[in-house]
């Protein structure tokens, strides 16, 4: 029983705690929270459990009500999607550990209990996204988890709800050229099924129609992904939304999009068809390499950390893009792994920034001095070890992505790439190195020490071990999934290349 | 490597990880500072005596092996204990221990804060330097070179001082982009190879019919890498600079573990990685010989400039590093083996001649030349090393210097470039001219303030006049080091 609806069950149990979490929540408040993070911690091992039953390489669908594809609704459980599961459900289980203090410093008390809920709502869009083997139900799952992600943008900060706008109407848009693209395709095809339409595309040939539903579709997730220059949402949606929330974004939202890119992209479309007959994957590399070094410079010059780290994960975003847009084996390796490396070291990075917030009300560059490292010696020295992996030195994950993607790039013979790869990994020492500098070197400022009490300012005050351990299992994790990432690769990722590109596998 | 002489041990691993270890227990003890000391000094005594366990199978050109996990699919971390990496080892590990002693004396000498830091990394930069000398392949390689890239950054800041800070950024600068782009020739290589990027001898690359347009870049690329280390011209301006930091860290880091990394690294790439055929072929030799000359004379004319000593010396180093640079680019077996004469000499002299400057500023707190008046007569040890240490750069028999420099010069006749064994000759005068004002100096000019001022303390005056003797002592017996580095450097070349 349990194997066959194994890729129905995530999606469905995120969507029932979110519509149980309100119930429930009228007995007791507390339980909200708590029903969060159990379903997190149910899906996480239903997702890491659903690894093992697809490394043979063969997927596992499941037929809603029964009606078999095209007619009815299939969801497929492959390498591909049981990896992505995996990632965003472990991740969104460790940040919503760390949750619980921040969304009660962050949220007045009435909003706990929705905000919790649309976190479930979330979850179950990204888990549906990756699952379905549907296009028109991809998009409802786009639409559910967007509608949540504004709601949970918008309870941030003061200038939240203009961030949220601005996402609403950027992702209202998204999600309107990816309906579009379906709509074409339907029209061109008369069929919404991934795999259907895979068999119908090989017969149609390059029909316009087709280009301009794959041009819609690739605008849609463009938009979704926040792919340069598509990425304006981004930025202050990081920024002003609560910790909470941008830790559970960064890491997960943005990889999404790119989930859904490789999907139509790889498995729908033919290798040939996206490299020459419409070379849309040249063009999505040459974007993401403009991504790489944008969100970088522009980077540089922020002075609110999260505000960096969301520029920073427009670069990052670019790295999976320019993997994609490489359209061989080793990019594709490459963005499909840093989907998980960049999930754990933003993930960790915007966590350091939540504990900043706690601690010292703030997380302002300009601000951070050796003050903070005294008072904070993990969480800095967790922050330290994420820039590390960010600039990509080894053993940390980040050097492998680098890896990947750069031997991508010289399979491709895509010099510029090359050099984009390695010059972002020295831009990102400046904008990290810049933080961590203050952290160990940056004395005391004077002005600082007046406006508070002498007693706040002396002494070790470290957030609580339900904040700290989350920040350090994912700094730890950067290690450990670096050395272990050829257990990764050679045991899942070659798993789930497409035909066309397993053929060009050396 | 041949692989009858290949044997499996974990001794490698064992050598590399002991340091790592005793950095936790540094750590711990940071309150108790004669524990955390002693924590040192047993992990670089554990180290040595390991090392030393491999040596007796190098010098029989065997190879200790340890293998673990796959980190990129095809590569393996792996360590091989062949005879060139236990010579790089042998030396820095033995030097370690001498260095930890001194920086006992001189970090108490000079109050220092954060020792618990400084001695924490400085462990951590030594397993990284036994890293660099038994990875078996680039991956491990890059893997410990970049460790040892962030782990002296600390060393190089210790004082916090502007100045320090500066130093540090340049040194990162320069260090991690020299990283990238060896990266990248790691990746080409992998590419090209089909996924493998095993140390091979005679080079990896050798058997693949390489264009022009391949080659080229690529050996520029792993040039540029290993070449900020080795401080080749024009990528050397970081080792000055990095002088800021505390001397022993000058002493063992930027004499010896960091910049002979560089050039162990150049040694690995052109040998082991691209292979001496395919250096000929594009002629790529002459360009490593040009450098290397160009180096040789100009580090050597800056060190004429310097006042300050330690700056001196370091412009010393840099053109030092280019006889080794250059031995390699005559490739032939007769001048690597002098090369590698060079890197364990070299590294023996040049220790030397920064702790006696860490010793005159501890005591004397005098870091210029122009201050070092008859400085010999209150601390006539330190300057007798002193001495010791110079003749020896300088290449006069019967110093250790004076066998790799000969032999170098042998070496560049015998293969048809005499002109560059007038470049030796040359460089030698221009050693004794930036050298030996000081000891002149020092003893047979009058000083002043000096009434009252007495010898350094003995943590530091022993280690330094040990290593003046080990410096004599390798130039009477240099039978050890020429036995290993002729076993490294047999099977590179077909016949030697």
């Amino acid at each position: 029983m349990i194997p066959t609806n194994a890729p129905a069950l995530t999606p469905l149990l995120f969507l029932f705690t979110g519509l149980l979490i309100p119930l429930a929540a009228l007995k007791l408040k507390k339980l909200a929270y708590w029903l969060a993070l159990a379903a997190t911690a149910l899906a996480s091992a239903a997702a890491l459990s659903n690894i093992f039953r697809v490394l043979d390489g063969r997927a596992i669908h499941y037929h809603f009500g029964g009606w078999p594809p095209p007619i009815g609704i299939e969801y497929v459980l492959d390498p591909l999607s049981a990896f992505v599961t995996s990632v965003i459900n472990v991740i969104a289980l460790i940040v919503l550990i760390h949750a619980r203090r921040t969304v009660e410093a962050d949220l007045p008390e009435g909003k706990r209990v929705p905000y919790y809920a649309l976190v479930m709502l979330m979850m179950s869009g990204f888990n549906g996204i990756v699952m379905t083997g549907d296009f028109f139900n991809l998009y409802v799952f786009l639409e559910i988890c967007s509608l949540a992600l504004y709601g949970l943008v918008a309870v941030g900060d003061r200038k939240s709800p203009v961030a949220a706008f601005r996402y609403l109407v950027l992702g209202m848009i998204g999600g309107c050229f990816y309906l579009l693209g379906v709509g074409f395709m339907y029209m061109n095809s008369g069929s919404l099924n991934m795999a259907d339409l895979k068999a119908i595309l090989a017969v149609l040939g390059p029909r316009p129609g087709i280009i301009v539903a794959l041009a819609f579709m690739l605008l849609g997730f463009g938009i979704k992904m926040a792919l340069f220059p598509l990425h304006g949402w981004l930025p202050d949606a990081y920024t002003y939304a609560p910790t909470a929330t941008s830790a559970l974004m960064a890491p997960i939202g943005t990889k999404i999009g790119a989930y859904g890119l490789i999907r139509v992209l790889f498995f729908v479309f033919v290798l040939q068809f996206i490299t020459q007959t419409v070379p849309v994957a040249t063009v999505i590399a040459w974007l993401s390499a403009a991504a790489i070094l944008y969100g970088s410079i522009q980077a540089m010059a922020q002075d609110e950390l999260k505000r960096m780290l969301a520029f920073s994960s427009i670069a990052q975003v670019g790295y999976i893009g320019l993997g994609i847009g490489l359209a061989n084996p080793w990019g594709l390796v490459g963005a499909v792994l840093h989907i998980l490396n960049h999930g754990l070291m933003k993930a960790c990075l915007f966590l350091v920034a939540g504990n900043f917030r706690m601690k010292l009300g703030h997380s302002r560059i300009s601000r951070l001095d050796q003050e903070a490292r005294r008072k904070m010696p993990w969480t800095t020295a967790a922050f330290t070890l994420a820039a590390l992996s960010m600039i990509g030195l080894p053993p940390t994950v980040g050097f492998f992505s680098k890896w990947y993607l750069a031997w991508g790039a010289v399979r491709n013979k895509g010099w510029v790439f090359l050099a984009i790869i390695l010059l972002s990994s020295l831009l990102n020492a400046v904008y990290f190195f810049r933080v961590v500098e203050r952290f160990y070197l940056r004395p005391k400022q004077k002005g600082e020490e007046a406006g508070r009490t002498a007693a706040a300012t002396s002494g070790r005050s470290e957030v609580t071990v339900s904040m700290l351990a989350p920040t350090l299992i994912l700094a730890a994790s950067l290690l450990v999934v670096g050395l272990l990432n050829a257990v990764l690769v050679q045991g899942i990722l070659l798993k789930f290349l497409p035909p066309g590109l397993a053929a060009l596998k050396p | 490597m041949n692989p009858q002489q290949v044997y499996s041990s974990l001794v490698p691993l064992w050598a590399v990880v002991v340091s790592l270890a005793a950095v936790l227990f540094i750590l711990l003890s940071s309150r108790r500072p004669n524990l955390r000391e002693f924590w040192t000094l047993a992990a670089g005594l554990a180290k040595f005596g390991l090392v030393l366990s491999l040596l007796p199978a190098a010098l029989r050109g065997q190879t200790a092996a340890a293998d673990l996990f796959e980190i990129l699919p095809g590569v393996r971390l792996a360590l091989r204990a062949d005879p060139l990496g236990v010579l790089f080892a042998l030396v820095a590990s033995g030097l370690w221990i001498l260095t930890s002693c001194y920086s006992i004396g001189y970090m108490r000498g000079l109050k220092e804060h954060k020792q618990t830091r400084y001695f924490a990394f400085f462990a951590v930069c030594l397993s990284a330097t036994m890293g660099i000398a038994f990875a078996a392949n680039l991956a491990t390689f890059i893997l410990f070179y970049e460790i040892l890239t962030i782990a002296t950054y600390p060393l190089i800041i210790h004082q916090e001082t502007p100045e320090a800070v500066r130093a540090g950024r340049k040194y990162l600068a320069f260090t991690l982009s020299a990283g990238v782009l060896l990266v990248a020739a790691a990746v080409w290589t992998y590419q090209l190879t089909g996924g493998d990027l095993d140390f091979r001898r005679g080079g990896l690359l050798a058997g693949l019919p390489l264009a022009a347009g391949t080659a080229v870049p690529l050996f520029l690329l792993f040039l540029a890498g290993v070449g900020v280390k080795s401080s080749v011209m024009p990528l050397h301006s970081w080792l000055p600079t990095a002088m800021v930091a505390p001397t022993p860290v000058s002493a063992l880091l930027h004499a010896v573990a960091v910049v002979k990394a560089g050039v162990f690294g150049l040694v690995r790439m052109a040998f082991f990685i691209l292979g001496p055929e395919l250096l000929r072929r594009f002629r790529l030799d002459t360009a490593l010989l040009v450098l290397a000359v160009v180096t040789i004379l100009l580090g050597s004319l800056l060190a004429l400039r310097q006042d300050n000593l330690k700056r001196r010396l370091a412009y010393s180093t840099v053109s030092h590093l280019s006889y080794i640079v250059l031995a390699v680019g005559l490739l032939s077996g007769p001048a690597l083996v002098a090369g590698l004469l060079h890197l364990a000499f070299h590294a023996v002299m040049k220790i030397t001649l920064f702790f006696c400057a860490g010793a005159l500023a501890v005591r004397l707190g005098r870091e210029n030349v122009s201050e070092l008046n008859g400085v010999g007569r209150v601390m006539p040890w330190t300057m007798a090393a002193f001495t010791l240490g110079a003749v020896g750069l300088c290449g006069l028999p019967p110093l250790a210097g004076f066998v790799s420099k000969w032999y170098l010069g042998a070496a560049a006749v015998a293969g048809g470039r005499p002109l560059l064994a007038g470049v030796l000759v040359l460089s030698g005068l221009l050693n004794a001219a930036y050298l030996f004002p000081i000891i002149q100096r020092a003893f047979f000019r009058r000083g002043e303030g000096l009434a009252g001022r007495k010898e350094a303390s003995a943590w530091m005056v022993v280690p330094l006049f040990l290593t003046a003797l080990l410096s004599l002592a390798l130039g009477l017996y240099p039978n050890l080091f020429f036995d290993l580095a002729g076993r490294a450097a047999a099977g590179l070349f077909g016949s030697l």
